[in-house]
């Protein structure tokens, strides 16, 4: 059963606390975690890794980060999952979706999650994605 | 709801008004905008009357078709690169050819359309003409009246201040609900980021609020004759224990009794911010080099220092405002990212310059030039 194999999920993130918070969270959930402290760093991972997730923030070493590293991991690995979490909408009022067949057409991400999500919300979030 | 003028270019009546029943009633709204957009519609069966219409009237959109009995597609399109119109423009064509996609975008035409086309297919294609209208529109708007630095500016600000709180409060949580022991011991590393946190946001604020006065233009400057042999002695008393902390040793190389006039506290954070960065981006058991020359018309101050060093890349972005080098060498230095940006315009309100030499792996120097005045 492929279910039996521990799933690995890349969090990236430019802010080391937070990557220590999310791989705590996400080690506790079973998961297999590895972290990549931007997109450049991210890149590099994914040149020999690839994940069975991706956890990404949005503004990074750029604004943009985000949606990089989002197109880059749906290019190399279309059947990866990818979530973008982020707290761009409770600091700047942006809204994205990412939903609708027209927002997919410019960010490549499954999901768009602000942070701060309570634990078993993200869980389920994640179980959602991986089909578990 | 703002109504968008949309021209129709097209020979064919049945083209005309079949684009017009797709178009009416519908809409195209995103998230980001403000307002919903409509259109109205305008016909022109030929490109004479076409330009006829597009300079009597602010057009938004055109849809141009072009095989048409007078000039054709590609002529008006000419003419509308050539009198910079800001409308948008998008080819409809039966006789959709690569050439002619290639040549129409090269001249400016936005989107490609192939006749015959479904109600569907039109309307994403004016759906995206829209958002780019829009967001060029808006793009120019910022860019005039500065909005789009101090946008950026500001949700830049607001990721930098939010970030430490995510931090300090995931910490918190885990230690509210015990999760990784019952043991204060267990939470030593979370309570020492949490503080190194902490700090670092003061630091932010307190840059924040220097930067803030300095751009207002509200801060208030006392000029005197300042020894800047005597600034340089309490910059480096003041940052003494960060330099032990990381075992760099700092040798100051200057003569006495170097009078300039300007503002002492403003010298202070000068020389304060320069050498701490020596300090922070230097490598252990590193050395800073402080030296202060003087001749008739100007003071010297250059910090050099035996540390990482940075890119030329990196040398450019450096004095803007948030901006910090990241990457795996720089990872544990906690900044706010102001510290050179508020440097950089103290110089200048003395009405001097600062510049940067850097190799990595090497060093960086920094040389400030003062006049005396």
């Amino acid at each position: 059963m492929k279910s039996d194999i521990q799933k690995t999920i890349l969090v990236v993130d430019d802010d080391s606390d937070y990557l220590f918070q999310m791989k705590l969270q996400i080690e506790k959930f079973g998961f297999n975690v590895i972290t990549a402290e931007g997109q450049n760093q991210g890149i590099k991972i994914l040149e020999s890794t690839k994940p069975d997730m991706a956890i990404i923030d949005l503004m990074m070493e750029n604004m943009d980060s985000g949606f990089i590293l989002g197109h880059k991991i749906k290019q190399k690995y279309p059947d990866v999952p990818v979530i973008i979490a982020s707290a761009v909408t409770a600091e700047t009022g942006m809204i994205f979706g990412v939903e609708s067949k027209e927002d997919k057409t410019w960010i490549k991400a499954d999901l768009y999650l602000e942070k701060g999500l309570r634990s078993d919300q993200l869980h389920r979030e994640i179980n959602k994605l991986l089909k578990l | 709801m703002e109504i968008l003028k949309v021209l129709v270019v097209d020979d064919e009546p049945g083209i005309r008004s079949g684009i017009g029943r797709i178009m009416r009633n519908f809409t195209v709204s995103y998230p980001f905008m403000e307002e919903d957009f409509a259109f109205e519609l305008i016909d022109a069966e030929t490109g004479e009357k076409a330009i006829e219409i597009i300079e009597s009237q602010n057009i938004d959109i055109i849809l141009l078709d072009n095989q048409l009995p007078g000039i054709n597609g590609i002529e008006v399109l000419e003419y509308i690169r050539k009198i910079q119109y800001d409308a948008l423009v998008m080819m409809i064509t039966s006789y959709a050819s690569l050439d002619l996609a290639v040549k129409a975008t090269n001249i400016g035409a936005y989107n490609f359309v192939p006749k015959p086309f479904t109600p569907q297919e039109l309307k994403t294609a004016i759906e995206s003409i829209t958002k780019q209208l829009y967001l060029k529109r808006m793009t120019r708007k910022m860019n005039k009246e500065g909005k789009q630095i101090r946008f950026q500016f500001l949700s830049v600000l607001s990721h930098e201040l939010k970030s430490p709180i995510n931090a300090i409060e995931g910490y918190l949580k885990i230690m509210q609900e015990k999760q990784v022991g019952d043991n204060i011991d267990d939470y030593a590393i979370m309570i020492e980021r949490s503080m190194e946190r902490l700090k670092g946001m003061r630091t932010l604020i307190l840059d924040l609020l220097d930067l803030t006065k300095l751009e207002s233009g509200k801060k208030s400057r006392t000029i005197n004759q300042v020894d800047i042999y005597e600034v340089a002695k309490m910059a480096m008393d003041t940052i003494e224990p960060l330099a032990i902390q990381k075992q760099v040793k700092v040798y100051l190389d200057a003569e006495e009794n170097l009078y300039i006039s300007s503002d002492k506290d403003e010298l202070e954070i000068i020389l304060n911010n320069l050498l701490s960065n020596a300090i922070k981006y230097n490598k252990d058991e590193g050395k800073v080099f402080l030296n202060i020359s003087k001749d008739e018309k100007s003071v010297k101050i250059t910090i050099e220092d035996t540390g990482i060093g940075m890119s030329s890349e990196d040398m450019e972005k450096l004095f803007q405002e948030f901006v910090r080098i990241k990457n795996s060498k720089t990872k544990n230095v906690t900044g706010s990212g102001l510290g050179l940006s508020i440097t950089k315009k103290m110089v200048e309100l003395n009405g001097g310059t600062i510049y940067v030499e850097s190799t990595p792996d090497v060093g960086s120097k920094f040389t400030v030039s003062l006049p005396i005045k």
